[in-house]
């Protein structure tokens, strides 16, 4: 637990240096008047959290203080500490149950970083004494699959694969296929990258997860999209479309380390429910972290 | 795409344009929906900042009040910034003697080895010999990807596998174009973080050895307010000469492109548009300032009206418009001018503010409305024309019968012409609204 806040803490130095640093100053030593709310507004905007969530955040915060007759600033930090916290809580939900065999269904737009995150993810389940096998169903990029296979072999786990182009529901099935007969616990299947306005792609991606769902009981039983933490506002566009396609039960947040904002997180939370699971912190088989709502929003204050 | 911003700015804008006068409040109200919209669509905040000035600056003023309709007027100052802000179009520099050398660089999974084969092609078919050189000996099986694209355009991929640094394999590369007499030799480099330092110092390298012609960034059209910091630090570190904008085609939104654009100065060379090798087109910033602004495009419209709009006829107008000689004849004229502009709804389109007007009115109902008007003025006589006044209640009781309207047909349209006669002193005083106010 301890290592996993200290990563994502470190992972958002630069963020808190840069971006929320500034939050940090500007409460820390502002008065509480309207070109604090104003600057407050364009600072949280300016990490990708959204016009909409930074408005309504701002506003709810403005009734608090004015309620309260706040005018300490350093307590109005603590107020909007709790409140990004309460919009990423509100959504965490895990289920403690876990299946014979896990199915992870990874999905994503093009270039979002799914086959590393992937990579990381089976190294994090073999670390605990899992067995996994990873099922190549990126048919379409060019040597997606090579891709895939030799993070297999340096995570030291299976990889289930046909040939380019083949049909990913093939893939899926003969992964699952593999699973059960290896007795293996996670499969984690990588999907082709697919702008979610393309509405083919998605249409495929629903019968891969239909391939998946017959084939093993509640499966998949994760749904992760892998969202670029560089993306802006059209991030939320690409979980609502995902969500409504195959129904999405969490985000893998990556390349964390490579820009010095996660302010889309609140956005995704907030207007589409989606819990974020992971955070992608380095390009390093081991640079991933459990999403952690207070380490999240801590690191940002700190 | 791009839709969501037009349809934001759209928005904005029909609030805008259905007031007659705009006040210094009325602006600013307008530009902070402008800010919102654009912050939105991701356009960094500091641009979004300075673009909302500029835009202040020219529509609160002397410019506005001399506007045809002030809105319309605010539209074409936003539309001019956008297109100042996204800066002139460019092609890839292949002057000189060749081989020319275009590095591709820019972060993880941005498009750069997809885009390295849709610009080989590209170039091939522009009469080029092009060579695609595989320096990305980080990403797993990234090299494998590249020789798979050169293989289905069948143009050849120069690679030494993962165990050469790249900068030497670069340069290797840059020999055997010269050798083989290929024209443009294409780097496809690893991606990378713009605040690795080591990594950073590898494309410094990289370019010291081969001084590339071109160094273009390839950059997510879905990139949020960070895409300036990455832009202002790759061009810090290696000069960046242009930037391509990936996956254009999935996006709604265009900020990225307007602000990197503005914050590296360097233009933008190519809109990656889909997954297809083909799928790379130029970038023209005129266009996309229109599409970003959604609402026509002014200047189309004023183009087409001049076209349209017969010089020495202009100038016979122009001239009774000063002296108020104005009359139905020419009312009649200048209604035959606006109809070879084209059909009225395509024109309403492209007239920021009559939205809502064609929302109200269908097309034909239009049309048919001015083929009416035609017909009015057609029975009336000369003297008529000229001098409306004389039109009294017998009068007006046989234009509607020769026109086949009615009586209150014919009275609509007397008080319409009243209504531009008004306008048009209005407009010689300097204070009018103009020539396209009349469809109000």
């Amino acid at each position: 637990m301890l290592g996993r806040s200290k990563k994502i803490s470190q992972s958002l130095t630069r963020t808190r240096r840069s971006f929320f640093g500034r939050v940090t100053e500007l409460l820390g030593v502002s008065e509480i008047s309207d070109e604090l709310w104003e600057e407050l507004e364009e600072l949280l905007i300016q990490a990708d959290v959204g016009v909409k969530t930074t408005v309504e955040l701002v506003e709810k915060l403005q009734e608090q203080v004015n309620k309260a007759r706040i005018r300490d600033a350093e307590a109005v930090k603590e107020i909007l500490k709790r409140e990004l916290i309460d919009i990423l809580n509100s959504k965490v939900q895990r289920s403690d149950e876990s299946p014979l065999l896990t199915v992870i269904l990874v999905v994503g737009v093009n270039g979002s970083g799914k086959t590393t995150s992937i990579a990381k993810l089976a190294k994090y389940y073999k670390d605990r004494g899992k067995k996994v096998i990873l099922g190549a169903a990126d048919t379409f990029r060019a040597a997606a699959i090579d891709q895939l296979k030799i993070w297999g072999e340096r995570v030291g786990v299976d990889v289930i694969a046909h040939q380019p182009r083949a049909d990913p529901g093939a893939v899926v099935y003969d992964t699952i296929q593999a699973g059960r007969s290896r007795g293996a616990d996670v499969l984690i299947i990588d999907t082709a990258g697919r702008l979610h306005t393309k509405y083919n792609l998605m249409q495929e991606l629903k019968k891969v997860r239909r391939v998946a769902a017959k084939n093993a009981p509640r499966a998949p039983h994760e749904t992760l999209l892998v969202l670029d933490a560089t993306t802006g506002q059209n991030a939320l566009a690409q979980a609502q479309h995902f969500k409504e396609a195959v129904d999405i039960t969490g985000i893998f947040l990556a390349k964390l380390d490579g820009t010095a904002k996660g302010g889309i997180v609140f956005a995704i939370a907030k207007e589409l429910g989606i819990p974020i699971r992971w955070v992608g912190t380095g390009e390093g088989l081991d640079d991933l972290a459990e999403f952690e709502a207070e380490a999240f929003v801590e690191g940002l204050f700190e | 795409m791009f839709e969501s911003l037009s349809d934001k700015l759209q928005g904005v804008f029909k609030k805008l344009a259905n007031r007659g006068k705009l006040s210094e409040g009325d602006v600013d109200a307008a530009l902070r929906e402008v800010r919102l919209a654009l912050l939105e669509a991701d356009v960094n905040y500091k641009v979004t900042k300075d673009f909302v000035a500029r835009v202040r600056e020219r529509a609160i003023g002397a410019e506005v009040m001399r506007s045809l309709t002030p809105a319309q007027q605010v539209v074409k100052i936003v539309n001019e910034e956008l297109i100042t802000t996204l800066g002139a179009p460019a092609k890839i520099d292949l002057s000189g003697p060749p081989p020319h050398v275009v590095m591709l660089v820019g972060l993880q999974g941005s498009g750069k080895t997809t885009t390295a084969a849709k610009l080989a092609l590209k170039l091939r078919q522009s009469g080029q010999r092009p060579l695609l050189v595989a320096a990305d000996t980080r990403r797993p099986a990234a090299i494998t990807q590249l020789e798979v694209l050169g293989q289905q355009l069948d143009i050849p991929v120069h690679s030494e596998g993962t165990k050469v640094p790249p900068p030497v394999i670069c340069a290797h590369a840059l020999k055997r174009a010269d050798d083989a007499a290929y024209s443009v030799v294409i780097l496809d480099t690893a991606g990378r973080l713009h605040i690795d330092d080591q990594l950073m110092a590898e494309l410094e390298k990289i370019k010291r050895k081969v001084s590339p012609q071109e160094v273009l960034l390839v950059a997510d059209a879905m990139t949020g307010q960070d895409a300036v910091r990455v832009a202002d630090e790759f061009n810090r570190r290696v000069g960046l000469t242009g930037l391509i904008l990936t996956k254009v085609d999935g996006d709604a939104r265009g900020g990225a492109a307007i602000s990197i654009r503005a914050v590296t100065g360097v233009p933008i060379k190519y809109l990656g548009v889909g997954e297809k090798l083909d799928a790379l087109e130029p970038f023209y910033p005129d266009r996309l300032a229109s599409r970003i602004l959604g609402m026509g495009d002014v200047l189309t419209l004023i183009e087409k009206a001049e076209a349209a709009l017969d010089q020495e006829q202009a100038l016979v107008m122009g001239k009774k418009l000063i002296q108020g000689e104005f009359d139905l004849e020419d009312f009649l004229r200048q209604l035959r001018e606006v109809k070879k502009m084209g059909p009225l709804s395509q024109l309403l389109e492209m007239i920021p503010g009559f939205s809502q007007l064609k929302t109200e009115l269908t097309p034909e109902l239009t049309d048919r409305q001015m083929k009416m008007v035609e017909a009015i003025i057609s029975s009336m006589t000369v003297e008529e024309r000229r001098n409306p006044r004389i039109i009294n209640a017998s009068r007006k009781r046989r234009i509607a019968k020769g026109s086949g309207t009615t009586v209150q047909d014919v009275n609509m349209l007397l008080a319409q012409f009243r209504q531009m006669q008004r306008m048009m002193k209005q407009l010689t005083s300097g204070r009018g609204r103009g020539l396209l106010s009349m469809f109000r």
